[in-house]
């Protein structure tokens, strides 16, 4: 018998529970001649914020053993920008589609979040918290519970959407912020974002990438991945979205062993673009390997 | 439209003591080809790599495409271990490609550094008539691909920086000269591939002349299809600044929409 790979989290019905990660797969179209979007459970497009934002200088990506690290410094065409020229393409594919928000401040979150409320095909709304707080220094709001709970919370309050947090690595207990995310309105929780980190050319003594430091991800951010999930199912109910250095079925399913209900495919799409689809065949084939019905039967299935 | 599939080798030549070329067969891929694009590779060899490497498409025989290269770091360096059959991972053809279609008043003029000439070979083979190449390097064994121009027809015009082929000095010397000979009965359009230096050097000729020129730029790339925003460039279009995407928008740029930083 065919194990069904069907999921419905925090209330969005996906075919499966595999998706392409936020700023790995632009906005749809860009991939669309190697991936059939519709055999995809979700694609969270790349982060949004109210107005058109330029983004870092260049150079902004370097590969480093086992990963990347990027600074694009979160470039796109804004909101309207956004729904005026890639959602009549996204409707017309069967598949989720959740949005990237960003904020430089509370407000800015507030009012981005208004404005998808209620329009056509957009299906979920993931909130990018690891940004600069113009108006609290520069500190990333996603590294205290304080500020962590005002966005949740300021977005909350403006849609009726499901709202998912992206938490961010870098924090001493995720359980704590996984928490307050929930305590605060959140349907479900993705992560983890990328990791802090820098790389620079010995022979001249800078830094490899114009903004000085940026975010790593790849295969290398994959088990402290693992374990941090692993951490925040402990410490909620509500599903999580699992992301982190997944090349392979196997990452996908150990994600899900360790707590996340879905996964979402990053940087392996620009390595090989096909890795979603390998995603899905293999866990489709290790759920029939395991005598398993449906995929769901996974997730928290860890023996300890 | 573009592909992904894996090709498997079916020549790998060395091209002088520093340049190779790398021929697979590639069915789906080649045959929608256009010169100026390039493709994304990935092999086995180098499997811990997360991001594929671009290379210019250098010829298009059939099913067979070809890239010219330099072992130039990690990459290229395990590109030198590929043998006949071995495969390789192509993402392709990306990128817009060389405009085509020359009003028949103008000169096509190719400006390549080093072996940016690769894709100007590849758009001399596909244009309906002749024009000139000047080709700069550091010494006589970068030069590469004079006389598989001289056999298409074309004039080829060599400098170097060392004097050890053609005129000493950079290419815009040997450019200069012969724009200033030729300028009253011939109206050039410009073709290049090279180093940001050059691209800059022929634009404003161009600009300066009234002319076009077609710059092919360069720029680390990540996932090389538009989605990562990695490889962005500022340029004007409709008199608007924005940024573009070298790998999608381009890499090939008209002078007049590129704006230099630096």
């Amino acid at each position: 018998m065919t194990p069904t790979l069907d999921i419905t989290l925090a209330g969005i019905q996906m075919k499966n529970p595999v998706m392409v990660a936020s700023g790995t797969f632009g906005y749809g179209p860009e991939y669309a001649d190697l991936v059939d979007l519709n055999q995809l459970g979700a694609i969270v497009v790349k982060g949004i914020s109210l107005e058109p934002w330029g983004g870092n200088k260049t150079p902004r990506m370097v590969e480093v053993s086992g990963g990347l690290i990027n600074a694009i410094g979160l470039q796109n065409p804004g909101v309207a920008g956004f729904i005026g020229k890639y959602m009549p393409f996204l409707r017309k594919h069967d598949l989720a589609v959740i949005v990237n928000i960003w904020g430089k401040t509370l407000e800015e979150y507030a009012e981005v979040a208004a404005q998808f409320d209620g329009v056509e095909g957009v299906h979920a709304l993931e909130i990018n918290i690891s940004c600069p707080n113009v108006k609290a220094g520069g500190s990333s709001f996603g590294t205290t519970l304080e500020s962590t709970a005002k966005v949740v919370a300021a977005v909350r309050a403006k849609t009726k959407l499901p709202i998912i947090p992206k938490l961010a690595p870098n924090v001493s207990d995720i359980g704590a912020f996984a928490k307050v995310c929930e305590d605060n309105g959140a349907d479900a929780l993705s992560l983890i974002n990328s990791f802090p980190a820098m790389a620079i050319d010995i022979e001249t003594r800078r830094p490899i990438l114009a903004n000085i430091s940026g975010g790593l991800s790849g295969p290398a951010i994959h088990p402290i991945a693992v374990k941090l999930v692993y951490e925040a199912a402990k410490a909620v109910k509500i599903p999580l979205i699992a992301l982190g250095g997944i090349t392979s079925a196997k990452d996908a399913i150990e994600f899900m062993i360790a707590g996340a209900s879905a996964v979402a495919v990053g940087t392996a799409n620009f390595t090989e673009p096909l890795t979603a689809l390998h995603v899905i065949d293999g866990l489709r084939d290790y759920l029939v390997r395991n005598n398993m019905s449906r995929v769901q039967e996974l997730v928290r299935s860890i023996r300890i | 439209m573009m592909r992904i599939e894996n090709g498997t080798v079916v020549g790998h030549d060395a091209m002088g003591p520093d340049y190779r070329v790398l021929t697979l067969k590639l069915p789906d891929v080649a045959p929608l080809a256009k010169p100026g694009q390039f493709i994304h590779l990935r092999l086995a060899q180098l499997h811990d790599a997360v991001l594929r490497r671009p290379f210019s498409i250098y010829r298009v025989d059939g099913n067979h495409l070809s890239i010219l290269y330099k072992t130039v770091g990690r990459g290229t360096a395990s590109m030198q271990t590929l043998r006949l059959n071995d495969t390789a991972s192509v993402v392709g053809p990306l990128g817009n490609g060389f405009p085509l279609d020359l009003a028949d008043s103008l000169t096509p003029v190719l400006v390549a550094g080093g072996y940016g000439v690769a894709p100007l070979y590849f758009l001399a083979r596909k244009m309906t008539r002749r024009g000139i190449l000047f080709i700069g390097g550091a010494k006589a064994a970068d030069i590469l691909l004079a006389d598989e121009f001289r056999a298409l027809d074309w004039e080829v015009q060599v400098a170097t920086d060392d004097g050890s082929l053609g005129v000493k000095g950079l290419v815009t010397v040997a450019l200069d000269a012969w724009l200033a000979a030729s300028a009253p009965h011939t109206q050039p359009e410009f073709f290049a591939c090279g180093p940001n230096g050059m691209l800059k050097a022929v634009g404003d000729r161009a600009i300066g002349g009234n002319q076009k020129a077609w710059l092919s730029l360069d720029r680390h790339m990540g996932c090389g299809v538009g989605a990562c925003l990695a490889c962005v460039q500022k340029v004007r279009l409709s008199g608007q600044e924005t940024l573009a995407r070298v790998c999608k928008d381009g890499p090939i740029f008209e002078a007049r929409d590129v704006i230099w930083e630096n």
